[in-house]
């Protein structure tokens, strides 16, 4: 069993495995830089169904299914799921999941939802009661832009700052000790409400919550980010990004250096037109069980510190002039 | 009737310059700027001061929401002078109606013809 280093930070003993992951992305994820690392590209961003609900719902259940696929795992292996994702309700898990006859635990952490849901499955291995659990998330641009802000068929602009919800889902199987990438410590973050009230300047509002859970995270296990070959976000976008260096650096800390954001790296920023980067559950959760976790496998990244920022606000309280207070989940993932 | 064109286009231009410029400076969200051009419409309206821009500009002036406002505008004061104070209330709607109902029947006929697709860019 592991350790309790005070302020939501767990270090893990028997450090479990990510035995398998996959990420299943829409058509413009799939002319992204990372389109090589993804298992599934869809053709179309509805994937045959008649809503957009229904087609992420079908794009989780196409990361679930080709993660047990590639761990040789069936759903009977499958201890708990841990799901989530950005519509009320959680919705396109539940529907999605309802498919699967698997002890499902829905969780809400926003945009940081992957490494919430990682973060907790692992807490369930590393103590020993459970085998294998998984974690898994999604978004859709479609279905995100109806849940807060207007239906595409609406044709509203965007703005300069504005983060393009990423149409994907990530899946990550973990299990006992075995082969890399291994769970090693996790921070689970507390609320950070920077008072930003401006909902398309998402990345701004997250920086504050990223920089918390970070420090925390260095504090708690006595490393700093030498210790780490990367260390990504999930969507601060090239705002919230340039936020978080300028709150290192009044600690004297240049974070640029090992620092990269999946929303930065999912897209082609100039040649896609997605303003100020990728966003959303699926945006972290794709690149992670797409690239992340493939390249710590292969030994060519030993210590990443993975950490997805979700934005907590609803429509409503926005419409009513409160600011969007956020969270950031910490989890280090090694090679060793 | 190539000046017809040419000043539509430059005066409705000219309100879509504006509306991007406040998109992308400002962190009013579209829904009021769109709302402020309809208020800014009526306003013009009410002054007259929009008059000159519609005589020139045509559909430049009037397509644009700040044309909505002013159809307003103008609506109402024809009707209080047509039917006294009740037209304060009337005046307004009655002047916009087509544009409206022409707006729902133009979404509900592309509605119906097409399937919503996924957005680009």
């Amino acid at each position: 069993m592991g350790n309790y280093l005070g302020q939501g930070t767990l270090s893990f003993y028997n450090a479990p495995s990510v035995t398998s992951y996959a990420a299943a992305v829409g058509p413009k994820e799939g002319e992204g830089p990372l389109a090589d690392c993804f298992d599934y590209i869809a053709e179309n961003a509805d994937l045959g169904e008649a809503t957009w609900e229904a087609s992420e719902s079908a794009l989780q259940k196409k990361a679930f299914r080709t993660a047990l696929q590639k761990g040789g795992l069936s759903e009977n292996d499958i201890s708990f799921i841990f799901a989530g994702d950005l519509l009320n309700q959680c919705t396109s898990s539940a529907y999605g999941l309802r498919d699967f006859s698997i002890p499902f635990i829905g969780l809400f952490g926003a945009c940081s939802t992957m490494a919430e849901s990682l973060a907790v499955a692992s807490v369930f291995v590393e103590s020993g009661l459970a085998n294998n659990a998984v974690a898994l998330t999604s978004s859709h641009f479609c279905a995100a832009e109806r849940q807060f802000r207007f239906p595409v068929n609406y044709g509203g602009q965007r703005t300069p700052t504005a983060q393009w919800t990423v149409t994907g889902a990530g899946c990550a199987v973990v299990s006992p000790h075995g082969q890399p990438p291994y769970v090693k410590a996790v921070t689970f973050g507390k609320i950070n409400d920077m008072g930003v009230k401006d909902a398309n300047n998402m990345g701004a509002a997250m920086s504050g919550a990223a920089y918390e859970t970070i420090s925390t995270h260095l504090a708690n296990t006595k490393t700093n980010i030498n210790s780490y070959d990367l260390i990504v976000t999930g969507d601060l976008g090239k705002v919230g990004s340039g936020l978080l260096f300028d709150l290192f650096n009044k600690d004297k800390v240049d974070i640029s250096k090992v620092h990269k954001d999946c929303g930065i790296m999912i897209y082609d920023l100039e040649g896609q037109d997605v303003h100020s980067g990728g966003s959303g559950c699926g945006c972290s959760a794709s690149v992670l069980c797409g690239y992340i976790l493939q390249e710590i496998a292969q030994l060519k990244l030993k210590n990443v510190l993975f950490v997805a920022t979700g934005a907590l606000m609803s429509p409503t309280m926005i419409q009513q002039g409160e600011s969007i207070p956020s969270v950031a989940h910490a989890v280090h993932i090694a090679a060793q | 009737m190539f000046m017809d064109f040419l000043w539509a286009f430059i005066i409705g231009g000219l309100w879509c310059v504006i509306g991007q410029v406040l998109i992308d400076l400002t962190k009013l969200t579209p829904a009021r700027i769109l709302v402020s051009f309809v208020v800014l419409g009526v306003f013009l309206g009410a002054t007259r001061l929009y008059d000159p821009v519609v005589e020139l500009g045509g559909a430049g002036a009037t397509v644009p929401l700040v044309g909505f406002g002013y159809a307003l505008a103008k609506g109402v004061r024809l009707a209080v002078m047509r039917d006294g104070l009740i037209g304060i209330l009337t005046g307004g709607l009655t002047a916009a109606a087509c544009g409206i109902t022409a707006v729902m029947m133009f979404a509900l006929m592309v509605s119906l013809a097409f399937k919503r697709g996924d957005k680009m860019s």
